[in-house]
């Protein structure tokens, strides 16, 4: 098998396992993958328990809480599973190994991707057990608009990671704070732990231009109602469409500025 | 354009790189046939790593067209990409991933088929066998050298981009990896591009040097027709002639 299809796949997979034996080697960085899940699931799980015994209404949204942890824990794992990836990459000051290689940009963003997905789920799954035996919260009750849910938001957290990515490329390692600040600079806005009509009506606007928000707005209409938010899931499918859409742009920009001043063999300060 | 067998693997055309203010590659041009080794000599500033860079796509000229094996790189550099390969000091390889890791992942990045045999081949060949499973961050300076070529050579590239390839390698190991390259060469046919300052080297591998000094081609010859235009024994004193501006080279203005 050499099609063109095949050979994609093979370059998509040459990354993933260049990272796969990275984590074989490294036990520091696979505890790393679990190790925030599962204390923000245990702070908040606690926080939780303590509202539930002390409140009426926060006996109802108990459950609200512990859903926003782990759902924005999906965001910002994926986000930083893509960043971190690429940042291995400037690190082992690999990165002109890896552009003089037949590797196209998209190819790079699936392995990226793909690298993403690994990395959220191993850091995901423990907490989602933890809050099922710790506070008896399964997530799956939400029904199977949690797929939706986890889809829209690691779509968020790729295009965030690629605007990032373009600026490590950009700016070399200067850059790299963003792959850990960024998310967590937005988290206020997306409504994560209260609905928007919270904030400030000026504010809101904005807080409505973020997927996650969205996302969010529609996790507690399935937690406290039932309900499925349809509007909520097709207004962060769109944006997400549109965050997607600028971050590639910016990606090929910036990838097109390192290509005429030469930052592609010097990334890693 | 595709390659054939008698048409030059890399044709450069007036290539022109600006930084800025500074122009660091101006109207540089060349040619390299299937089955030669290519010098680019010159200074630290000559314009050597900056006209690699251009050959492997890295970086865009401002002016100027390059066509590798037949491949115009500006327009269709992936299909050139994949018959190409480079090794440089100033660029590493995964130091955590053990040496047979590393040459997994750039055996899938360029598509090379019978991987785990052509691995073997290759440890066999470079004298890599003892340190195939070790992480390769833990090698002494010689042994990555050797990696890096090795990964260089990992799809049995038809164009080969080395940038001082035996600069950390003891005499006997660099001059074991000249006698690899030539064989290499002689075997398949390959083009290879050599930035060096091991002038024994250069004079024992090149059948052409460019000589480039401040971003220009100064002169052009095989080590031995530059030897003789310059009136010097070897090649490491018509070095010092161009760079210094002395002898042969400051009657000729170079």
């Amino acid at each position: 098998m050499s099609g063109p299809v095949a050979l994609s796949g093979r370059r998509v997979w040459g990354l993933v396992y260049r990272h796969l034996a990275l984590y074989r080697r490294s036990w520091p960085r696979l505890l790393e993958l679990a190790y925030w899940p599962i204390l923000q699931m245990t702070i908040w799980g606690f926080v939780s328990e303590f509202m539930v015994r002390s409140s009426g209404w926060a006996a109802a949204a108990s459950g609200v809480l512990i859903g926003a942890v782990l759902l924005w824990e999906v965001c910002l794992r994926s986000q930083m599973g893509f960043a971190i990836s690429f940042l291995e990459e400037v690190w082992s000051r690999n990165l002109g190994n890896l552009f003089v290689s037949p590797i196209r940009p998209w190819e790079l963003v699936a392995g990226l991707v793909t690298m993403s997905v690994l990395r959220m789920t191993a850091g995901i799954v423990p907490a989602i057990l933890l809050a099922w035996a710790l506070y008896a919260f399964a997530i799956t009750d939400m029904g199977f608009v949690l797929i939706a849910f986890f889809a829209l938001l690691m779509a968020m957290g790729w295009a965030v990671a690629l605007a990032v990515t373009a600026m490590v490329l950009r700016h070399g390692a200067g850059a790299e704070a963003l792959a850990w600040s960024v998310l967590f600079g937005l988290a206020p806005l997306s409504a994560v732990f209260y609905p928007v009509s919270i904030l400030p009506s000026w504010l809101q606007p904005v807080a409505l231009a973020i997927p996650a928000t969205h996302v969010f707005e529609g996790m507690r209409a399935a937690l406290l109602e039932g309900s499925v938010a349809t509007g909520h899931l097709a207004a962060a499918a769109v944006l997400n469409v549109v965050w997607l859409g600028l971050a590639a742009w910016l990606f090929a920009w910036v990838f097109r500025i390192a290509r005429q001043k030469g930052l592609l063999l010097n990334v890693g300060e | 354009m595709r390659d054939t067998a008698d048409a030059p693997a890399i044709v450069a055309e007036g290539l022109v790189k600006r930084y800025g203010p500074v122009t660091a590659v101006d109207q540089v041009g060349f040619d390299a046939r299937p089955g030669t080794v290519l010098g680019l000599l010159g200074g630290n500033g000559a314009g050597k790593t900056t006209t690699i860079a251009m050959l492997l796509g890295l970086l865009i000229p401002d002016g100027g067209r390059i066509t590798v094996l037949g491949h115009d790189m500006a327009t269709n550099r992936f299909a050139a990409l994949s018959r190409m390969n480079f090794s440089s000091p100033y660029v590493a390889l995964p130091h955590r991933l053990s040496v047979r890791e590393n040459l997994t992942v750039y055996g899938h990045l360029y598509g090379v088929g019978g991987l785990r045999k052509r691995i073997a081949q290759l440890a066999e060949e470079l004298d890599l066998g003892r340190f195939l499973d070790r992480p390769a961050g833990e090698l002494s300076a010689g042994q990555k050298t050797r990696v890096a070529l090795a990964k260089a050579l990992i799809n049995t590239p038809a164009v080969l981009l080395l940038d001082e390839p035996t600069a950390s390698l003891d005499p006997d190991t660099a001059d074991t990896v000249r006698g690899w390259l030539e064989r290499y060469r002689d075997s398949t046919g390959a083009t290879i591009v050599l930035a060096s300052h091991n002038m024994a080297e250069v004079e024992r591998l090149c059948s052409d040097v460019v000589m480039l000094k401040a971003g220009r081609v100064v002169d052009r010859g095989s080590p031995a027709a530059l030897i003789d235009r310059y009136g010097r024994e070897d090649l490491e004193q018509v070095f010092l002639d161009i760079a210094r501006g002395t002898g042969v080279a400051a009657e000729a203005g170079r």
